[in-house]
């Protein structure tokens, strides 16, 4: 029985995208838009052909990663699982095709097919990279810094009483205010428009990964320092060793939120006064009523955003390996 | 006088660890609680002692001196002589609970001493040593969560003895474990001691285990916790837990520890 449903899985999976293919080059054009050709390396292609070759891209993509996991019970279960989710996601293209593009039936400009989204690519793609590159770069820099920032001063917070009588207050009251509102601030004090952003994004993280950092340092078990010190554990052991990690799965659920606002705090500092990123981007289009740009730059960014978090959890997943079989969520 | 001396060759043997007039006293806000009052006591080296009585008579207080981890109002501790004024890896100790590095392997927990002390290149060897005396061979990549209750009692007494002590503190180290478990473990701690000759005190409420285990039963009363009497154990090891000098020594002691306990109704544990 589960062996006949794999290959239907498969099978699944894959025709939404096919359908989709099959309606964009059947499917008339309706609408009067004109189609331009654009060169792609080595071949011409218009924004049709661009899109059927992305959906088949995707297609073989998924029927490779079925084939790869048909061995793995658990990977295949998953496969399984995401099958009709798959089939939906390609009709729904299929859908927004006819609707966005080929009829133009959904309101215009405001809301493009996949196509027109797409043909931003073709048109300048080099700069959409350059411009994701731009915001990768201020989000490292920004995150890294300000992770390194809170959980520094959290350990000082959490370990040391008088830090926190003198730090605690401050780190309070600032923290509450949106990273976003020492806009103005930033852009004047600091000289260059990149380290402004930089240090917006440094605020809105270090809040959030200093304020459990320090929850966690002063909530070690009292017998956990105690044995410490029986085994003859310095006060540095003590605290980088016992405190430190015993603190770590806090630190990391810090640094997920920390994340997120970090995303958000990236988006708006570059829309309010950045030479690149693609908040940038967006405002660039939006001037000219690009709307399909505008969709390319959230495309992006919603990849961009997932890789990153991605990344995070592997490191939290690897950091904390130690945790597995002890949560409810790993099962 | 708490202290007592067999007429047999142990008398002659040096005394390692001295408790001298011994106060502890805790003050919170008004409370006032004497948890320990005149303390005395000698233990000899390569001695077992267990440290019994009902809840509150400051048995942990005492040991928790012993380690440093506490302080005492009056009187003085001394080890070798030295008097005690902190925590030190040449006292030992197993905590109640355990309180194993959850984030650190069955192996790394054991190395903690080791690598806190910046010994751990020289005596990296000894680590599987202590993991094979203790029965943990073929957990050693194992966190704490994955193993029993009784095993991570085991990593928390080879823990304490990869750092050498010269004294073993041992807090109630079986009182979560069913009999089994417990007995096992008991054993193995007599097997340790044999093998190591290191001076170990247990605190404990089980009165076999007191017996089965012990040179010398050290009886305790509360309100304030203070020694009641100090009883020798004269049966050679390896002890039989059913044989007639073991239950007569039972039944001498329950009844000891009926008159001694402050409590109409004392709790042990049969």
């Amino acid at each position: 029985m589960k062996k006949r449903r794999y290959p239907f899985a498969v099978g699944l999976t894959i025709s939404g995208y096919f359908l989709a293919v099959i309606l964009n080059a059947l499917f008339p054009q309706i609408a009067d838009v004109k189609t331009k050709t654009y060169r792609l390396f080595v071949l011409m292609v218009d924004r049709n052909d661009f899109y059927r070759g992305i959906l088949i891209l995707l297609a073989l993509l998924f029927l490779i990663t079925g084939l790869l996991s048909r061995k793995d019970p658990k990977r295949r279960n998953q496969y399984v699982k995401n099958a009709p989710l798959q089939f939906a996601l390609g009709i729904g293209l299929l859908l927004w095709d006819i609707l966005g593009t080929k009829t133009q039936i959904f309101v215009q400009p405001f809301f493009p097919g996949p196509t027109q989204i797409l043909e931003s690519f073709l048109q300048e793609g080099g700069f959409i990279f350059s411009n994701t590159l731009y915001s990768l770069r201020l989000y490292l820099f920004g995150f890294l810094l300000g992770a390194a920032f809170g959980i520094g001063t959290g350990i000082l917070i959490g370990w040391f009483p008088k830090v926190y009588y003198w730090v605690h207050p401050v780190l309070h009251i600032t923290g509450i205010i949106p990273a976003v509102a020492w806009m103005p601030f930033a852009l004047t004090l600091i000289p260059t428009a990149f380290w402004a952003a930089v240090f917006l994004i440094v605020i809105c993280v270090w809040f959030p990964v200093a304020s459990v950092t320090a929850q966690g340092i002063a909530g070690t078990p009292k017998v956990l320092l105690e044995a410490a010190r029986t085994l003859g554990g310095s006060t540095a052991y003590q605290l980088f060793h016992v405190a430190l990690p015993n603190a770590l799965p806090q630190v990391f659920a810090g640094l997920s939120t920390a994340n997120a606002f970090a995303f958000t705090t990236l988006v708006m500092a570059e829309m309010m006064g950045q030479p690149g990123g693609l908040g940038y981007y967006i405002n660039l289009a939006k001037v000219w009523s690009s709307y399909y740009k505008v969709f390319a730059a959230i495309l992006i960014m919603a990849i961009l955003f997932s890789l990153i978090t991605e990344v995070l959890n592997r490191i939290q997943s690897r950091v904390l390996r130690w945790q597995k079989g002890l949560l409810k969520t790993e099962e | 006088m708490a202290e007592r001396i067999t007429e047999d060759g142990r008398m002659k043997e040096e005394t390692i660890l001295q408790l001298n007039h011994v106060d502890r006293i805790y003050e919170d806000g008004d409370t006032r609680v004497q948890a320990l009052s005149d303390v005395n006591l000698k233990v000899r080296k390569g001695e077992f002692i267990s440290l019994i009585g009902s809840s509150g008579c400051g048995k942990t207080t005492t040991l928790r001196l012993i380690a440093g981890l506490d302080q005492p109002q009056n009187g003085k501790i001394f080890l070798d002589g030295e008097e005690i004024a902190g925590p030190d890896p040449r006292r030992g100790y197993v905590f109640q609970q355990g309180a194993l590095f959850n984030w650190l392997t069955v192996e790394d927990n054991i190395a903690a001493g080791l690598k806190a002390r910046h010994v751990y290149q020289k005596n990296r060897h000894r680590i599987q040593e202590f993991i094979d005396m203790t029965g943990l061979t073929g957990f050693e990549k194992s966190y704490p969560h994955q193993i029993s209750g009784g095993m991570a009692q085991r990593v928390a007494i080879a823990r304490a003895l990869v750092n050498d002590p010269e004294i073993l503190l041992l807090d109630e180290p079986m009182g979560a474990l069913d009999s089994f478990t417990r007995a096992n473990l008991q054993d193995q701690l007599l097997a340790i001691q044999k093998k190591n000759h290191t001076t170990m005190i247990l605190v404990t409420h089980d009165v076999d285990e007191a017996i089965y285990l012990s040179d010398r039963i050290v009886i305790m009363t509360p309100r304030p916790g203070k020694i009641a009497q100090v009883i020798d154990v004269d049966i050679p090891k390896p002890r039989q837990r059913g044989g007639t000098e073991f239950l007569m020594l039972r039944r001498k002691l329950l009844e000891k520890f009926n008159l001694a306990s402050a409590d109409p109704q004392p709790e042990y544990n049969i």
